[in-house]
């Protein structure tokens, strides 16, 4: 479904990614996991058309997108929930799950997706009329997957879902993605938290200084000594 | 924004808002002191005066909301100050006035009237015709000056977007002074906008006239920001032009075509331009290659005021700032003729005492 070949980014003069290559299958959960820096999210980022590869090639479901602009390659139905979450802090609940929508002229159809949401996490619809900012930090993270799912993601690229949440949300939202993943999506998962996104990963690669240097199933990496030392707090 | 670190630098942030203090107090004194002098003390003017110096700063206001709004439009998806704007609204005034005057000539006599022509046959029409075309040009001089000047620097410096905005503002007011000649050239209304026809009405035994023209220019004023309200707020192109001037990266990740975006806010942005210049034309009567240079930089003020890049911060600022640039000579007891003094000692006093503005908000962190 996803495949990326020798991918080369820049950053003005510092070579980011130096030629990582891996793929997703469709209905897969892969997971890239690694250290802060480690150039995970410029995977992403590169994936969903933000920055652009100086070599190397992004082919989804067989056509090159590696230069093709974002609000494109988000057409073909790959959907990037960016790290930080990134929610329009000026915007209504519901404007940001239209914002999600955009690409959808179907008012009627974007109304059933916004109640699939809703469905999904409550908590957004207690909150549908308030801004964007004013959420705490579980229910903006609830709002950027929702807004995601609002475009019916093929491949949703999801960026630190975990970060600065607290353990039991965290476990609802691997939960969730899980969930995602059931129905049909296929996901790219970027974690720090190598632990959970390993557990529930099909398949994972770890990522340091802009190289792949270790890649296996979720199971298989989460009992290597070299990963449970590196990323699992190693014992 | 870096916090102080050493205390040379809190004592001199602490310093710095004593003496903005101290001028808010000086200013502030002077100010009650010239109204109480001149209100209270001297008693110059009735009332019949202050309605009318009122009512020619609310019209007057309306004009420079709608261009301050163009201003803060673009500020708040590009942070530039689009220099060029107030000739945006220059060319739209002259589209106004070239149809009045083309339609001036076209005869459309009648049995009671041999002599009539067709802008007074059908004065209506004209009137929506002239706003059509003013409206136009402006829209599609605001859509190139973003394609030609601005786009190529996307990603450079905003100084130096600022600095191509003053070029190409040099360069419209020179183009249009080749093309229509520097003599300023009067706007002939339809006679049912004559500028001297209007209600009367008696305040304190005086007469007070409500010209046609100012109504007509308040109204339209009036209507096309509830419009522009209208649309950034409940469609979907509002919706993407503030995700845009929120975040442009999150933005393109939904879908949305941030250039698109930008260009259609810089059309949205001339539209509303040409329709104060047009406006501008009907209302005062003059047009010349100069015209869009002090509504444009007043309209700035006005957008500064209100705080940039807000919307409703624009609109107030802009009648604010109208009928204080009417109001203030007389309130104050100076010359009329420094009411253009007044405006621009209000950008100076905003910008030290309130930098952002009335209803203006820290900018974001993802803005910057």
């Amino acid at each position: 479904m996803l495949k990326v070949e020798n991918l080369q980014v820049y950053y003005g003069a510092i070579h980011a990614l130096q030629g990582v290559s891996f793929h997703l299958e469709q209905g897969e959960i892969v997971a890239l996991i690694g250290a802060n820096g480690a150039g995970k999210s410029t995977v992403l980022n590169t994936v969903s058309g933000i920055l652009r590869p100086r070599e190397g090639s992004v082919a989804f479901e067989g056509q090159a997108i590696h230069e093709t602009p974002p609000q494109d390659i988000v057409r073909k139905g790959i959907i990037h929930v960016p790290e930080g979450r990134k929610i329009f802090s000026r915007m209504t609940v519901t404007e940001n799950l239209e914002m999600g929508a955009y690409t959808n002229n179907d008012r009627a159809a974007i109304n059933r997706d916004m109640e699939a949401v809703f469905a999904r996490f409550s908590r957004l619809r207690e909150r549908r009329d308030q801004l964007g900012g004013t959420l705490s930090g579980g229910e903006q993270q609830m709002l950027a997957i929702g807004r995601g799912l609002m475009a019916h993601p093929k491949l949703l690229l999801l960026d630190e879902p975990s970060m600065g949440l607290s353990p039991i949300l965290v476990e609802q939202i691997f939960d969730i993605i899980q969930d995602i993943n059931e129905q049909g999506t296929s996901i790219l998962l970027v974690e720090q938290n190598a632990q959970m996104a390993l557990a529930i990963a099909d398949r994972a690669y770890v990522l340091e200084t802009g190289n792949i240097v270790m890649q296996g199933t979720g199971d298989d990496l989460l009992k290597d000594p070299k990963v449970i030392a590196a990323y699992l707090g190693g014992h | 924004m870096d916090k102080p670190t050493s205390t040379s630098d809190q004592g001199k942030l602490r310093f710095g808002r004593y003496v903005r203090m101290f001028i808010g107090i000086v200013i502030g004194v002077f100010l009650v002191w010239r109204l109480y002098d001149v209100l209270v003390v001297e008693h110059k003017f009735g009332a019949d005066t202050w309605v009318r110096f009122g009512l020619s700063g609310l019209i007057l206001g309306g004009m420079y909301a709608l261009i301050a709004i163009g201003y803060t439009l673009v500020y708040g998806i590009m942070f530039m100050i689009n220099f060029a704007h107030g000739e945006v609204m220059m060319l739209g005034a002259f589209g106004g006035f070239f149809v009045f005057e083309a339609l001036r000539f076209i005869p459309a006599p009648t049995l009671a009237d041999p002599k009539l022509n067709f802008l007074d046959a059908h004065p209506i029409f004209s009137v929506f015709l002239a706003f059509a075309v003013g409206i136009s040009i402006s829209a599609t001089a605001g859509y190139f000056l973003e394609k030609i000047a601005y786009r190529p620097l996307r990603k450079a410096p905003r100084l130096i977007l600022l600095i191509t905005a003053i070029g190409a503002s040099i360069f419209l007011q020179n183009l249009a002074m080749l093309l229509f000649g520097p003599q300023r050239k009067n706007v002939v209304n339809p006679d049912l906008l004559d500028r001297g026809a209007g209600w009367t009405i008696t305040v304190s035994g005086n007469p007070v006239l409500i010209s046609y023209t100012g109504v007509f220019s308040l109204v339209l004023s009036a209507v096309l920001m509830i419009g522009l309200y209208i649309l950034v707020q409940r469609t979907k192109l509002g919706r993407a032009m503030r995700s845009v001037a929120q975040d442009k990266n999150t933005a393109s990740l939904m879908g949305v075509d941030v250039d698109d975006v930008i260009s259609k806010t810089f059309i949205i942005s001339g539209s509303l331009a040409g329709a104060a210049g047009v406006m501008w034309g009907i209302h005062m009567g003059l047009v010349n290659h100069y015209t869009g240079f002090l509504p444009g930089i007043k309209a700035f003020t006005a957008a500064v005021m209100g705080g940039i890049g807000n919307i409703p911060g624009a609109m107030l600022g802009g009648m604010v700032l109208g009928i204080i640039e009417a109001t203030g000579p007389a309130a104050l007891g100076i010359d009329f003729q420094l009411k253009d003094v007044i405006a621009f000692s209000i950008l100076v006093l905003v910008l030290i005492l309130r930098p952002s503005g009335i209803l203006g908000e820290k900018l974001s962190e993802e803005k910057l």
